[in-house]
């Protein structure tokens, strides 16, 4: 931390750079600190997937079985929809987290730290791993139910899971940031999530394989980074399966969604300009 | 659109030189020739003006009159379209990232996260410039207990009254020991004993710590509490002074005659300037004189024109009356649907 020299009349002042890593460390645990004091985020983030999960995959189940699937049974679709149902909390978590950068920007909490001598980098960094967080640890959380869901997967396989879902948290709280960052509604934001986060998802291969559709539907998928992160959790939670892509592939894309996402972030949150900033 | 210059500008903090050599070293807050055009409207205009160390300043205006604008420029939230501000010597667009050391800021709008502690929302600032483990541990408590709420550190600041929030904003912007600060219409929402205390919070830090304050207002009482006022109107500067300077430049009392419309006040009007060789300012249906002995030159006027007046008052000059004096028109004029001060007070 460099003191830097600058003409000072006031004795006791303390003139400093913060680096980037403070900063960002105390909006990350802002992030986590206001979470945890809304108790009714923490249940309705962890109760609505589960909500989802078990009603969509139960019902599509037995819809399935109607239309002739002789021989599947109901844990197979359930099965099939979970690693969409935790890509989905992870979504909803990072969705939620970011509509709080609405809030910071209309209450002006976010005036104050634009207006403080650090990096806009440190915003980003602060806001996307304090959001980032949160998604992960429900998405692994979810994790818990993977026994109902009848995953048979080893340690590495886990662990690979572990980190798939912290990439795919990073990438849609990052997406977030870039789409809630110039708005100042969340009806806005709502509109949006809608129009665009809720498609992502319902094409990533979360409801039905990338092998059950065809034509425009398949090639819309295909071009879902998202799908890639679907598929990546099936790699690792159902090894036996056969899956899209394999791990490498998947991994590589989420990796890749990551990388372009934060940098995208990175470069909206760096405009300064002739207009107000907030 | 944002020129290329502006995008050079816009470069963050990175390629800013670590030290620059400080213009005019004596001014905490400089102006030079700042505009600023929103594309539509020019919101300042070639504004121009020195703060001087360890002042409480003000910057009167009515709403539009570019108070906001400069605040948002001083507060390097936003880069003028033209000209130059500095802060202690720094260039905000050029150099905001030392601008932002020397400046605490209050914004209008509260900056407290209300589901974090008090102690919490202030940990979180000191953070942001630079301060960290058990020095701002000492800092914190200081700034809490300057403003004399120390013994709410750890209660969450929506518990907090309205002039209470407002005493964390100003721990907040202070948790720093800037030299500057910058706040903007402080005394919005806070009740008359809270105006008080917010007064001698100011004055305190000038006097103990020669802090440089500037402070945005719209209300005439408030200014009154400023050393030295800058008065705005449509983006220009229209006066500069203390209070008692200011009033002073107008010579004796404010007479105002009441006429029963605006072309009677006309009539009225040119018929004083013939007779006592006077500069009459028609605001509505009152015509405003300056006089010397306004109770004599009251009766002269009645006297000579028995029926063309309705209603009269004699005052000493107020700062109200500067900028009548100054913009011929009313301070509330220009935008009708704005927030009176007295309309203000719940």
């Amino acid at each position: 931390m460099a003191t830097i020299a600058a003409p000072v009349r006031n004795a006791v002042s303390t003139v400093r750079t913060p680096g980037l890593w403070t900063p960002a460390y105390s909006l990350w645990r802002r992030e986590l600190v206001r979470f945890y004091r809304q108790k009714a985020r923490v249940v309705g983030v962890i109760a609505s997937p589960l909500l989802f999960w078990v009603v969509l995959g139960s019902g599509f189940a037995n819809t399935f079985r109607t239309h002739g699937a002789a021989g599947a049974d109901d844990s197979h679709y359930l099965s099939f929809f979970f690693p969409g149902a935790i890509v989905m909390i992870v979504l909803f978590t990072a969705i939620f987290s970011m509509m709080s950068l609405i809030q910071d920007r209309n209450e002006g909490f976010l005036l104050s730290v634009l207006a403080a001598p650090i990096s806009r980098s440190s915003i980003v960094l602060g806001k996307v791993l304090g959001g980032a967080t949160l998604a992960a640890i429900q998405g692994w959380i979810f994790l818990v139910f993977s026994p109902l869901a009848g995953v048979h997967a080893d340690v590495g396989g886990i662990l690979y899971s572990l980190l798939v879902i912290a990439l795919t948290s990073f990438s849609l709280t990052a997406l977030g940031f870039i789409i809630a960052w110039p708005m100042d509604s969340t009806q806005a934001f709502h509109a949006v999530i809608n129009l665009i986060l809720i498609p992502l998802w319902l094409m990533s291969g979360a409801l039905f394989p990338v092998s059950g559709a065809s034509g425009w539907l398949r090639w819309l998928m295909l071009l879902n980074p998202l799908t890639y992160g679907v598929d990546a959790l099936r790699n690792g939670l159902f090894p036996a399966q056969p899956t899209t892509f394999s791990p490498e592939v998947n991994l590589a894309v989420t990796l890749g969604f990551c990388a372009v996402v934060f940098l995208g972030s990175w470069a909206v949150v760096n405009r300064r300009t002739n207009k107000p900033a907030a | 659109m944002p020129t290329a210059e502006t995008m050079h500008r816009a470069a963050p903090g990175a390629n800013e030189p670590a030290s620059v050599p400080a213009r005019s070293a004596a001014s905490p807050i400089s102006l030079d020739q700042v505009s600023h055009d929103y594309g539509t409207r020019l919101a300042l205009d070639h504004l121009s003006f020195d703060v001087r160390p360890a002042e409480i300043f003000g910057l009167l205006g009515p709403n539009g009159s570019g108070k906001t604008t400069l605040f948002r420029i001083l507060s390097t939230l936003m880069v003028p379209t033209g000209g130059h501000a500095y802060i202690s010597g720094y260039d905000v667009a050029t150099h905001p990232t030392q601008a932002r050391q020397q400046t605490g800021i209050v914004f209008q709008a509260s900056s407290l996260d209300v589901k974090l502690t008090v102690a919490e929302n202030l940990m979180h600032q000191g953070h942001l410039y630079g301060l960290s483990g058990r020095e701002l541990q000492t800092r914190s408590k200081e700034v809490l207990a300057r403003v004399g709420l120390s013994d709410r550190a750890g209660d969450l600041a929506e518990t907090l009254s309205g002039g209470q929030k407002r005493r964390v904003e100003l721990a907040k912007g202070l948790i720093h020991s800037p030299s500057v600060l910058l706040l903007d219409e402080p005394s919005t929402g806070l009740d008359p004993g809270a105006r008080i205390d917010l007064w001698h919070y100011l004055r305190l830090l000038r006097d103990e710590q020669g802090v440089t304050v500037l402070v945005t207002t719209h209300l005439m009482e408030e200014a009154e509490h400023c050393d030295r006022l800058a008065f705005l109107n449509t983006g220009r500067l229209v006066a500069l002074g203390s209070p008692a300077e200011l009033k002073a430049q107008i010579g004796g009392d404010i007479v105002q005659f009441d006429t029963a419309s605006p072309e009677a006040a006309q009539q009225l009007a040119a018929a004083l300037e013939q007779r006592f060789r006077v500069t009459p300012v028609i605001v509505e249906n009152a015509v405003r004189v300056e006089r010397e002995q306004g109770h004599r030159f009251l009766t002269e006027v009645v006297e000579a024109f028995p029926g063309a007046v309705e209603g009269v008052s004699v005052a000493k000059p107020s700062l109200e009356d500067v900028f009548i004096q100054r913009t011929g028109h009313r301070f509330w004029m220009d935008d009708p649907a704005a927030t009176k001060p007295a309309k203000e007070r719940h």
